[in-house]
């Protein structure tokens, strides 16, 4: 029988802040999985640390809640060893970008078919709001003394220049559009990356659910002028859909300045795709023809207790 | 009599050292002999010195030793660093064009060095140049075989009528290597098939070699005289391989079926992954495939990280990195053990602190190791003496891991990985597999952390059928989701830590610590210093003075009540380790409370030569030993 929604979920007592925005994307993600039908044993979500480190605890797939900023290189793993698996690694932009930054510029040029999404609140909630990678310059959140000194870090950016190959941004209170960009992530043969606009109501008092809506922007009619807007309803076209060094530089420089667009008019949707690109595992299947069948994680080491693996021609070679 | 004879070649770096002492280690092991030979070089890519001993026995050898019986240069160098390392009656063979040099013109002599050098060559009333250093050698009843390395490849290219050798000075290693064999008069066919061997896949340089080879063994059987020492080949042993430091771990990680190798490059760990890639597709019985997944990472965080995803699996996976390495592993090491999960981290030791002799031999990360993460958790260290040995104990390692689910740190160092050894071929049928309580299907419920009799839950793996389970790195309950309940702390942490009992209980006696007999004055040592101590122990008992040696391989869980029975008839106990503080010692009386009379440590980053360790342990039994005695052979 096909799983339904609430097979995913599990029991374990949730708590975020009422009103926070990880609420949008566990669940967009629980309809993702239940939409594909996605066995649940046939789906591992990884997680970083902070409140969307326990994300995997919520979804009743296998969960492995991992450490801060390292969430990419046990997902990593995972994959590499048992690639018929369904791998989602979720994280803050603390984790992604901060302290995880050198794993994600890593894992872009590996490509590595999965899925990586960050909870992108500009804040660090856990440790009681300090400042994140992606809060802007001189912002000042409610918690900060001052105004921040960094700039920020740009997700979507960094995540072309880094290699991912289907680059993507949500709003967390778009649970549809969101379920939408995460079923299209999980199903792009290479490395997916979700941003995800996921406003924290008790740290982050500049970027919040209204300010994304546009309550700020009302005019005299009262009329909302949301921020957040779709690339798809736009003649925005994120795909690659040619090899070519012209293609290719076009589509990478289109998104780099469409993830600059910010402030009153704020992208979501697919930055980019590039489907030509290599998943790592055929890098793999070069060397190893076989691994997709015969991965690490299926092959039989013994039998009956002793060793099977023949290296006598290499011991032979050693014989003097 | 029986042989005894050690070879130096030193260059610089880059310059063929390497792969002329395989050549001469690869022919003596072909004729028959027994080879210890060991490498030493700077972190440098070109130019600095570096230099090759190899050690040739008709018997049984785990060491070197200071005494060197025949030295070829191509460069000043390695005149200058090692003529005071030759004996009377051995030899020097050596490019006579840099006679003229002095020590000025030799750049990479660092000024601490040269002003010994000064000072022993004014003491002796000599140049400083490379004639008076070979006066000084000669004064001391050492031979001198000078010859023109241009004027030989000159020659050959005119015999050869091949003008492109005459410049050919990356062939200077070969033409060294065969003026010494020709000098002990080792048969020049082990030369030509070693050659063979070596360039096997490539024909043409290995046919220019052996030209080359053999024209400049035939100058030193016709021009070099009056040698005291023929090699002449011995009986040979059946059964011996010839290996690398890394091939033990290497290979016994290939048979263990570790099928996922993650790493990041550093010295001297890399050689092993390497080799693992190098041989990534694997031959497994019943024509069945098989592979080994190896991947660079971008930092040891990485290659730790994605080493456990591919362990929760159930893939037996595993890393191989050094100390610096291995500092950034801890937290998720710590990882590892909250949430038991098998792993395998070999561990090849260099001599520290922070980057420290970052191509050099130490033991001083057992401590750091031992106590390595934050929080109580168990895990295993364990430490190798041998490259034999390291097979073996690769295997072991594997099974710890899976039966306690546990992490295990696998202890090698530098001295082992740079060595060239002869030794008993390795025996993969004495490699057994125990994978635990893995499971390969789940009925009912199904919980990770299950509380149990013995503290070890059935464990599934990630993608198989109804078992699904969470992990965290924060307490948690028997599912693996958090929890804070102070109760179940209790008795996840008793769970967990249990396994340390478990372990000392369950682990032969045979693995944890080794005797090699016990006496009034008796060794305790662990990992590398095995065979300089085993062959300092054979040459005490040739005088008639016993010293007896207990090898400890288990290090934590420390097994204290065995090791303390092994020793209870040992009156004077002497520690001997590579590093500065006496790491094993502290580890020792923190566990048995029981004083150790002597230390003898090196931390020069050099390893430990059997005669060191003879002549400090004669100075114990003599009673005229320091209470740490620290040694300092070796440039």
């Amino acid at each position: 029988m096909a799983p339904k929604l609430a097979d995913y979920k599990t029991d374990v007592h949730n708590d975020w802040c009422p009103g926070c925005g990880d609420f949008g994307i566990v669940n967009a993600l629980q309809m993702a999985l239940a939409e594909m039908g996605i066995e649940r044993d046939k789906a591992t979500i990884f997680s970083g640390i902070g409140c969307s480190g326990k994300t995997s605890h919520f979804i009743n797939t296998y969960g492995v809640h991992t450490l801060h900023g390292r969430v990419l290189t046990f997902a990593q793993g995972g994959k590499l060893a048992n690639p018929d698996m369904t791998v989602v690694a979720v994280g803050g932009d603390g984790d992604g970008l901060g302290i995880g930054a050198g794993h994600f510029v890593a894992a872009g040029r590996r490509n590595i078919d999965m899925t990586y999404i960050i909870f992108d609140n500009g804040v660090y909630g856990l440790t009681k709001g300090q400042a994140s990678p992606t809060l802007k310059l001189g912002e000042q959140t409610k918690s900060l003394p001052s105004p921040n000194t960094n700039s920020n870090v740009n997700p979507i950016g960094l995540a072309v220049a880094s290699g991912f190959t289907f680059v993507a941004r949500g709003y967390s209170y778009d649970v549809r559009h969101l379920k939408d960009l995460i079923v299209q992530a999980i199903n792009h043969k290479g490395l997916a990356f979700l941003d995800v606009l996921q406003p924290c109501p008790t740290y982050n008092d500049v970027n919040t659910r209204d300010w994304y809506t546009g309550a700020d922007l009302a005019n005299d009619s009262m009329e909302r002028h949301s921020r957040i807007y779709k690339l798809e309803d736009t003649n925005y076209d994120p795909t690659v859909n040619y090899a070519g060094e012209v293609e290719v530089n076009e589509k990478l420089s289109q998104a780099l300045i469409k993830s600059l667009e910010w402030g009153e008019k704020i992208p979501t949707g697919v930055f980019y795709q590039n489907k030509l690109v290599s998943p790592f595992s055929t890098r793999i299947t070069d060397k190893i023809p076989n691994y997709l069948e015969n991965p690490p994680a299926k092959q039989v080491i013994s039998d009956t207790g002793l060793p099977n693996t023949d290296i006598s021609k290499i011991l032979d070679s050693l014989n003097v | 009599m029986s042989t005894d004879f050690t070879w130096l070649i030193g260059g610089p770096q880059g310059s063929g050292v390497e792969s002329g002492a395989n050549i001469f280690s690869k022919v003596c092991a072909q004729m028959g002999y027994q080879i210890f030979g060991k490498r030493e070089f700077y972190s440098n890519i070109k130019g600095e010195h570096s230099y090759f001993t190899v050690r040739v026995s008709d018997e049984n050898i785990r060491s070197n030793v200071n005494a060197v019986n025949l030295m070829v240069s191509f460069d000043a160098e390695t005149i200058f660093r090692h003529f005071d390392e030759i004996v009377s009656d051995g030899g020097i063979i050596y490019d006579s064009e840099l006679e003229d040099i002095d020590t000025d013109r030799v750049r990479t002599l660092d000024a601490p060095f040269k002003e010994r050098l000064h000072k022993f060559l004014e003491s002796k009333n000599k140049p400083f140049t490379i004639a008076g250093v070979l006066e000084a050698a000669k004064d001391n009843g050492v031979k001198l075989y000078p010859v023109s390395f241009k004027t030989l490849l000159t020659e050959l290219s005119e015999e050869l009528d091949n003008p492109r050798m005459r410049g050919l000075v990356r062939m200077y290693n070969v033409l060294g290597v065969s003026l010494s064999l020709g000098l002990i008069n080792m048969p020049s066919t082990s030369l030509v098939d070693s050659i063979d061997d070596i360039f096997s896949k490539k024909p043409k340089i290995a046919d220019m070699n052996k030209k080359a080879a053999i024209f400049s063994y035939n100058y030193a059987s016709n021009n070099f005289e009056n040698f005291n020492h023929t090699l002449t080949g011995t009986e040979k042993q059946s059964d011996t391989i010839l290996v690398q430091g890394h091939f033990g771990t290497s290979l016994g990680k290939m048979v263990s079926g570790c099928r996922f190798q993650s790493y990041y490059p550093i010295t001297p760990a890399s050689d092993e992954s390497v080799y693992l890639e190098s041989n990534e597709i694997l031959e497994i019985e019943n024509n069945r495939p098989g592979s080994t997944i190896v991947i660079q990472t971008e930092d040891e965080i990485s290659a730790i990280g994605m080493m456990i995803g591919a362990a929760l699996t159930g893939t037996r996976s595993s890393t191989s990195t050094s100390g610096p390495g291995f500092a950034l592993m801890t937290e998720a090491l710590g990882w590892a053990g909250i949430n038991e999960v098998p792993v395998v981290i070999t561990l090849y030791q260099r001599s520290g602190p922070s980057t420290g002799l970052p191509t050099r031999h130490g033991q001083d990360d057992l401590l750091f190791t031992v106590f390595a993460g934050c929080g109580d958790f168990p895990k295993i260290v364990y430490a190798s003496g041998d490259i034999e040995e390291s097979f073996y104990d690769t295997g072991n390692c594997f099974n710890y891991s899976d039966k306690y689910q546990i992490p295990v740190i696998h202890m090698m160092d530098k001295f082992l990985s740079s060595s060239v050894v002869t030794c008993k071929k390795f025996n993969p049928k004495k490699i057994s597999i125990d994978r635990g309580k893995l499971l390969d299907t789940v009925e009912g419920e199904y919980k990770r952390f299950a509380f149990t009799d013995d503290g070890i839950s059935p464990r599934s793996k990630l993608g198989m059928d109804n078992g699904v389970f969470w992990n965290t790195g924060d307490e948690s309950d028997e599912y693996g989701h958090i929890t804070e309940d102070p109760q179940i702390r209790i008795k996840m942490m008793d769970k967990r830590m249990s396994r340390l009992d478990l372990v000392l209980t369950s682990i032969p006696t045979i693995e944890q610590a080794i005797s090699f007999e016990v006496h009034d004055y008796t060794i305790i040592s662990w990992g590398s210093t095995k065979g300089p101590i085993l062959d300092a122990q054979a040459m005490l008992k040739k005088e008639g003075i016993d010293i007896g040696f207990v090898q400890i391989k288990l290090l934590h869980p420390f097994p204290t009540e065995y090791v303390a029975s092994l020793l209870k008839d040992a009156k004077v106990l002497i520690n001997i380790e590579a590093n500065h503080s006496g790491q094993f010692g502290k580890i020792f009386k923190q566990n048995i409370t029981r004083e150790i009379d002597y230390h003898i440590l090196k931390y020069t980053g050099r390893g430990m030569t059997s005669t060191e360790i003879y002549d400090s342990l004669k100075k114990i039994v003599e009673n005229k030993a320091e209470k740490r005695e620290i040694l300092s052979h070796g440039a």
